[in-house]
């Protein structure tokens, strides 16, 4: 089995590693780099845990290979909060009690993103779609609707970063360094 | 006992304290944990239903790069742990010996220096087997030529059933039908209620760590009831109990799937134990849903005789239970089929009598308590049915069959036909609310304008009676330990507390409501108050969370070690004001002298003169600990009703509106009530249309994992609508009933009854669940009905 030496943008810091051909991008994020807030809940790319942004697109990092990462730009959970402040969909999943026992709630918070990264001002049935690739099996997802709703008039009534230029930013400060 | 409730505190939608962590990916769960020197445990498992193990060569996967050991059946037997006990007392396997009994049975335990490696080991283990006839169809099991599937315990049990359990009283029920065949109404109905998986998010697993210098063992597990864990590895590996250490850190879901103890952990344990180095085990979905605890998979036959009014007699009963391999439900010692017997629902039987025959079967081990109390959802799915088939034969409206029949108000506490006490209750406010909010005359009058221009729709009532929060200890055990509960309360000199409870949080939100408790009863805020579990060092001896139990049992221990502290600080404070304790007044948050409110002291006052300035008749500091055995179960209950329509080109259901009217008795937080409510409902919703656990004639699982295992997602599941009534228990220290599960318990025969509703005019009286557009769409055939 070949191995690969990869650098991946995680949340502006830059990381690099080597890693076996099979090994999952998931796998890399946890157990390599310690960033457990990603998590693995089925093998058939079904429950949505494990969704993080690659280039700023919703992605299922079990169903990727951490060498396919390479050179790319990923977001996790863990990137959310800047400065301090918590992201509007953190605040709304708060707010709204979207989560119970958290374990779905980082895939549902990306998810959410990437949603409203795309539509700033969705449905419900457009959110429903964009959450329909994560299951979650505490909250019957009523809240979840609210929490990203919650966000979404968060987001258009303040001056809030979209994420890209979040990333964006801390990678320069990163290059910076 | 003292009822009086404090309302600070109690009541009010607190926002959860522990949300702060997982929003932030800051959760800590078992996968989660890394430590130096881990190594990762992988399960070869069988890919027969039923075989002999002719053997087992280790061999090739001993020379795969990073595995450390691989651990048979045969090094367990000579360790005397090839066998651990279930929680109802039968024995299951840890890793097979000669025989494995159904697919996916746990085989060999592959130890290596990672995950990937660990799979590559366990992929090269070569075990060569010779097949066996199979049982999958609980009904065959009983056949005279059926194989016997347990040899190993024959001496005990010398054919395939596992129990014949049965209550009531048979005379009078046999009575009451032989007068109903001539005066009244008999109806009969045969109803299977499938086998599911509670399916957790997060898997089941855990990280083993013997360090062999301290001699302790300390295992971070995905446990619902970690010092029943730590009672049973003490007793099952003959460890010292002081030197087991379980934390069930967080835990993503439990529903009752993190209640048994599985083989993969005893590896996990025995693997650490040998190499000396943490181990950690992760089942992964395939292996979740195909070999971890399933739940129903009751097979029910029942009978309801009632007066020609309508008036209901007495109820009649048989059920077969397949529990698959090994019996490893998690029920009480006493009651092999939990409490199947509240089958009387919410109704005012004379006569009832119920009988269970449990099998095994060449299916994964289980039977356990899926987000249900001991089978209650069985018990209240066959009743809410028969009450719709009563009400279909009379032609009869449902929702005033039920009004009909319900227990009074008036007649609480209630002795039910099969001997439970009902509590508290008051069934026709919840169903009158329910119809109300969702206009009920209105909707029957929209279904007779669509069926005459033939569109299908229908309404389906479920007014369910629960039955949670075991104990008491006289009556439920858990491997013969008592069912109480504990809460540990320690005031700081500064006023500020840690609260320590028996109970552990699979997302039910604990940290909140155990700290809105305390606060309550002491007149503080709940940001004053830090509430931990789930760890065995530190946390009171507890059963666990399960079955809607931890705040009708360790919410009461909670109140009650509030109060026992309150006490103390009432002795501080008679002495700090010189006053007789009789002169003392209590207002949320202090004491005062009666009668001149001013000379007072707060809590916090008299916390800090605890530690400074205590009595000299009295300990310095403010503690206090209470282990609570409750005098009875609690009994919340609810009235919902679900409208469907009917696509006839595709036989698919639309639930249109689902209203759910539940009474928990007193509420601690109306969001968290509203969350579970919303959770346990999609939980109902995916058995009713979607989830079942099926297999094949060879016993191959046909849908282990999550592509085919139809867990709903938002597209499927519908915008909920709850509302309440609140009937205080009148035994519970603040009132408080639990509510879990009840909606997982009351929901799928709303949407039956809806669906069959929706058909009654066919002349269609029952479907099976899940239902399924194939299902419907096949009927509509069979009827001319399907739309091009």
């Amino acid at each position: 089995m070949s191995t690969h030496h990869i650098h991946v943008t995680i949340n502006g810091t830059a990381y690099e590693g080597d890693v076996d051909s099979r090994m999952l991008l998931v796998h890399w994020i946890r157990d390599g780099l310690q960033l457990t807030g990603t998590h693995i809940g089925c093998d058939t790319t079904s429950c949505g845990a494990c969704t993080i942004l690659v280039d700023g697109k919703a992605t299922k990092s079990c169903t990727m290979f951490a060498v396919q990462a390479n050179g790319r730009q990923i977001m996790t959970v863990e990137g959310m909060e800047q400065g301090g402040k918590l992201h509007p969909l953190q605040e709304g999943f708060h707010e709204k009690h979207a989560l119970q026992c958290g374990y779905c709630t980082p895939g549902m918070l990306m998810a959410g993103l990437a949603l409203l990264q795309r539509n700033p001002n969705p449905s419900e049935h457009e959110i429903r779609v964009g959450i329909s690739g994560n299951l979650c099996r505490c909250t019957g997802y009523v809240n979840i609707v609210k929490a990203i709703q919650y966000a979404a008039e968060k987001m258009q009534d303040s001056e809030e970063l979209s994420v890209p230029a979040q990333v964006a930013l801390a990678r320069e400060a990163s290059n910076g360094d | 006992m003292a009822t009086e409730v404090f309302k600070h505190g109690l009541g009010e939608p607190y926002k959860r304290k522990e949300d702060a962590r997982f929003i932030r990916g800051e959760g800590k769960y078992v996968d989660d944990v890394q430590l130096k020197g881990m190594l990762y445990g992988d399960i070869v498992r069988s890919p027969y239903a039923h075989a002999l193990i002719k053997s087992i060569d280790i061999s090739e996967a001993m020379k795969v790069p990073g595995v450390v050991a691989v651990i048979t059946g045969k090094d367990l037997d000579a360790a005397g742990l090839a066998w651990m006990p279930t929680l109802s007392g039968d024995t299951e396997a840890v890793l097979a010996l000669d025989r494995v009994h159904f697919q996916m049975q746990e085989v060999a335990f592959v130890v290596a220096t990672s995950r990937y490696a660990a799979a590559d080991g366990a992929a090269a283990v070569e075990v060569e087997y010779e097949p066996l006839q199979v049982i999958v169809d609980p009904k065959k099991a009983l056949d005279p030529d059926a194989p016997l599937l347990r040899p190993d315990k024959k001496d005990k049990q010398p054919t395939n059933q596992i129990y014949h359990w049965e209550t009531g009283d048979r005379t009078g029920t046999d009575e009451a039908f032989t007068d109903a065949e001539a005066n009244g109404i008999v109806v009969k109905q045969d109803m299977f209620i499938p086998r599911i998986h509670p399916a957790p998010i997060e898997t089941c697993g855990c990280v083993a760590d013997y360090n062999k210098t301290t001699a302790k063992l300390t295992v971070w597990l995905t446990s619902q009831a970690p010092h029943v864990h730590r009672t049973l590895f003490a007793i099952v590996a003959g460890l010292p109990e002081h030197r087991i250490r379980i934390i069930s850190p967080d835990v993503g879901g439990g529903f009752g799937n993190k209640v048994p103890i599985y083989p993969g952990y005893v590896c996990a344990v025995v693997a650490s134990l040998t190499t000396g180095k943490p181990v950690k085990w992760i089942e992964d979905r395939s292996e979740n849903i195909a070999s971890t605890g399933f739940a129903r998979d009751y097979h029910i036959h029942a009978e309801l005789a009632a007066d020609k009014d309508g008036t209901v007699k007495a109820l009649k009963v048989h059920t077969l239970a397949d529990h698959g391999a090994f019996d490893a439900a998690a029920q009480p010692t006493k009651f092999p089929a939990g409490l199947f017997h509240i089958c009387t629902g919410s109704y005012d039987f004379k006569h009832a009598f119920v009988d269970v025959d449990a099998v095994h079967t060449n299916k994964a081990p289980g039977g356990i308590a899926y987000r249900c109390s001991f089978r209650v959802t069985e018990a209240s799915y066959l009743i809410e049915r028969m009450m719709d088939t009563l009400a279909h034969d009379l032609g009869k409206d449902p929702a005033q069959l039920r009004l009909q029949n319900f227990i009074k108000p008036e007649a609480f506490p209630y002795r039910s036909a099969l001997d439970w006490t009902f509590d508290s209750g008051n069934y026709e406010g919840a169903l009158k609310l329910a119809m109300k909010n969702v206009d009920y005359e209105g909707l029957r009058r929209e279904q007779a304008e669509k069926r005459a221009r033939g569109e299908l729709m229908g309404i389906g009532i479920s007014s369910f009676t629960e039955i949670v929060g075991a104990g008491p200890g006289k009556h439920f055990d858990i491997a013969g330990i008592q069912m109480f509960d504990s809460c540990e309360v320690r005031v700081h000199p500064t006023g500020k507390i840690l609260a320590r409870i028996g109970v552990q949080t699979q997302g039910q939100g604990h940290e909140t409501t155990f700290a809105q408790i305390i606060a309550a009863e002491l007149g503080m805020s709940p940001d004053d108050v830090d509430v931990e579990h789930g760890d065995t060092d530190t946390a009171p001896y507890g059963l666990g969370t399960y079955a809607s139990r931890s705040t009708p049992v360790a919410g009461a221990a909670t109140a009650l070690a509030a109060r026992k502290v309150r006490d103390k600080a009432k002795k501080i404070a008679a002495y700090l004001l010189e006053v007789g304790e009789e002169d003392l007044e209590w207002e949320p948050g202090r004491f005062f002298v009666k009668g001149t409110p001013g000379k007072g002291k707060t809590i916090q006052e008299l916390a800090f003169a605890a530690y400074t300035n205590c009595p000299p008749y009295l300990e310095p500091g403010l503690e206090a600990v209470n282990y609570y055995d409750p005098p009875n179960l609690t009994y919340p209950f609810g009235s919902y009703i679900c409208v469907v329509d009917i696509d006839r080109g595709t036989g698919q259901v639309d639930i249109r509106r689902f209203m759910a009217v539940d009474d928990c008795g007193t509420i601690i937080n109306p969001m968290i009530v509203e969350g579970q409510i919303h959770g346990g409902l999609t939980q109902g919703l995916a058995p009713a249309l979607y989830e079942e656990v099926t297999f094949d004639e060879d016993g191959n699982i046909l849908n282990g994992n999550f592509q085919d295992y139809l867990v709903p997602t938002a597209m499927e599941t519908p915008n909920w609508e709850t509302d309440r009534t609140v009937t205080p228990s009148p035994h519970h220290p603040i009132g408080a009933k639990g509510v879990g599960e009840s909606p997982t318990v009351g929901a799928p025969q709303a949407i039956v009854n809806a669906v069959v509703d929706a058909l009654a005019h066919l002349g269609v009286r029952h479907i099976d669940m899940p239902i399924t557009p194939w299902k419907v769409w096949n009927i509509l055939k069979e009827k001319g009905l399907t739309a091009d």
